[in-house]
């Protein structure tokens, strides 16, 4: 056990949203086994059930990120459940039109589906958790908010409109919102996991070889290290 | 003065009307509250979350819709949530005013209340019709779940539209285990925070269960407050410490956090971190031995209001402050303006002195109907 008492993330307290798929599915059961205590979001109220009693220790918690009345419920739910908080991951993530349009031939409504799950959620989510995360800073650890992006936040691939633009702005509002609560302890960085095999990819991309992509679990990793990384090193202990 | 009947937590035109230690009055836009602050001082908000604790339902035995108020829990412990105190209405809701809801059907320990997805078991009656202590049934996943997929914010008639969440949580709420906002803290936004950093104002939380400031039965409410655990985070103590040490001045942004802070410092001084029960009722032969300012909501004379304030200050000042309140049309209850009152220094406590004087009886006052009741007397 001496291991997991080293550990920065022992005992972390950690909210993922996306839960239940993925690169968020991933991580819940990388940062679990590495002692974290975990609440985990996602819509689909059986799912979570099934993936909370699958991850002992872990909660599910049943709700839709991208549902303005949902936020607060969820908030509550994962203070409730862990006592506070000390990481956000803001994982879920949509891809607007499915099959992928020009952004021409993408729907108004797409793109509103787009920037709700991938811009105003983990907004909303942020702003309703910042005072546990802030309570968290002041007990002298460095509380994190990671927003998972994408290359195409950067790069303007055809196609990938709305994901895009929504990433994009993710991506900005990280770097934003992180020069404003740096002074309060509070980090807020945006990664890009990669290309990886997971649903929303295959739902993008149906016909792209599984061989070419980077798994969730070897993207969690990454991103697990990045958070023991930046916990292990508070600015402002 | 009026009730503030909008739900907006800080209101363009909020005020502040603040009494310093020497007695002197000075009417403030509320936002810029840090210039009433010094460097050194520090202000020490409550940062808990509020809990949806009104939870509508029925009652089994005999079928009468019901509203149950979660109004008291014994620990702050995560898991510890299937045992509530909890106030019984009959039919109805907050648009009534409290004093004028029915009662509930005769409750009886054993029966059974649905509410929503909850379903929890009425354990005993607490010496009141309407006062129960009931237990959730469920793991504790489910219980946080139903209550906050179900339940709603307490709220009382003075403001008309239902309340959301986000409407009663402060900007720095964290742990859900308020049952009533803690008000006061309406005040603070992201930018009062990076003002106070800037002018090198300490800021530090504790977590403080605020009940319920109003039941609508005058039997009931004399027994107010109910016993509210807390939280005094291990941080919070050396900061207080620190600013003591320094010269500082400890402001209390509300009344919860004034019950919590002199119910630890009764405990033990100096202060000991960690979980604490307020039980105390702060009376004639309490004193402050921490607080040395507090930021509150504003409310009407003859309430407790001014009953905790005398702990602070002369009750000719006060009602001096009354009139200033009420000629300047200051609106009151809790989306309502503040008022800022520094212990004056006839009464206060000083700095590295044992405390001794400030020894003001502080009364919960009775009914007060349809109030939110922004001051919550400890």
């Amino acid at each position: 056990m001496n291991t997991l008492r080293d550990d920065p993330l022992a005992g972390l307290r950690i909210a993922v949203t996306g839960g239940t798929s993925g690169l968020g599915l991933a991580l819940v059961r990388a940062l679990s086994a590495r002692g974290a205590r975990v609440a985990f979001i996602a819509r689909d109220a059986a799912r979570v059930r099934r993936i909370a009693q699958d991850i002992p220790g872990s909660h599910g918690i049943a709700g839709d990120v991208s549902r303005k009345d949902d936020i607060h419920p969820l908030a509550l739910q994962v203070t409730a459940a862990l006592g506070g908080l000390d990481v956000l991951i803001n994982n879920a993530s949509s891809l607007g039109p499915v099959p992928l349009a020009l952004l021409a031939d993408t729907d108004c409504e797409d793109l509103e589906t787009a920037l709700a799950t991938n811009l105003l959620g983990p907004f909303r989510l942020g702003k309703a958790l910042l005072g546990a995360l802030a309570a968290s800073a002041r007990t002298g650890a460095q509380a994190l908010v990671l927003n998972i992006s994408s290359d195409a936040a950067v790069t303007p691939y055809p196609g990938w409109g709305a994901y895009g633009a929504s990433k994009a702005a993710l991506h900005h509002l990280s770097r934003i919102w992180d020069a404003e609560l740096r002074e309060h302890g509070v980090r807020v960085l945006s990664v890009d996991p990669g290309d990886m095999d997971t649903p929303l990819h295959a739902a993008a991309v149906p016909d792209a070889d599984p061989a070419t992509l980077k798994q969730p679990a070897d993207a969690a990793r990454v991103i697990v290290a990045l958070i023991a990384n930046t916990v292990a090193h508070p600015e402002f202990a | 003065m009026k009730a503030a009947h909008q739900p907006t937590q800080r209101p363009r035109d909020a005020r502040l009307l603040v009494l310093d230690a020497q007695g002197v009055l000075h009417h403030a836009q509320r936002s810029q509250l840090a210039r009433f602050l010094r460097p050194g001082d520090l202000l020490i908000a409550n940062d808990a979350a509020t809990l949806p604790a009104s939870l509508g339902g029925m009652h089994a035995r005999s079928g009468a819709v019901v509203e149950v108020r979660l109004a008291g829990r014994r620990s702050l412990e995560v898991d510890a949530v299937r045992d509530f105190t909890a106030i019984v209405f009959g039919a109805g809701d907050h648009r009534t005013r409290t004093e004028d809801r029915p009662a509930p059907p005769p409750l009886r320990a054993g029966d059974l209340l649905q509410l929503g997805p909850l379903q929890a078991r009425v354990e005993r009656l607490l010496g009141h019709p309407r006062l129960i202590e009931l237990r959730f049934a469920g793991t504790p996943d489910e219980i946080w779940a139903g209550i906050a997929r179900h339940g709603r914010p307490i709220q009382y008639a003075h403001v008309a539209q239902p309340l959301a969440l986000w409407d009663v949580w402060t900007q720095v709420a964290a742990l859900p285990v308020a049952f009533e906002p803690p008000s006061a803290g309406f005040v603070l936004d992201w930018q009062m925070l990076h003002a106070l950093r800037e002018r090198a104002i300490g800021f530090a939380t504790l977590t403080h269960a605020a009940g319920i400031s109003s039941t609508g039965d005058v039997a009931l409410d004399a027994r107010l407050p109910f016993d509210e655990p807390y939280h005094l985070p291990e941080a919070t103590v050396q900061a207080i410490a620190d600013t003591r040490r320094s010269g500082g001045r400890i402001v209390a942004l509300g009344t919860t956090v004034t019950r919590a802070l002199e119910h630890a410092a009764a405990q033990a001084l100096p202060l000991r971190p960690g979980m604490g029960l307020a039980t105390q009722r702060l009376g004639p032969a309490s004193r402050l031995r921490v607080v040395d300012a507090i930021v509150s909501g504003t409310h009407e004379p003859g309430s407790s209001h001014h009953a905790l304030l005398q702990a602070f200050v002369d009750p000719v000042l006060l009602r001096r402050a009354d009139a200033a309140l009420e000629a300047g049309g200051y609106r009151t209850h809790e989306f309502g303006d503040s008022v800022l009152v520094e212990a004056s220094r006839e009464i206060g406590r000083q700095p590295q002195r044992s405390p001794r004087q400030a020894s003001r009886t502080i009364v919960r006052s009775g009914a007060e109907s349809g109030c939110a009741g922004l001051l919550r007397p400890a």
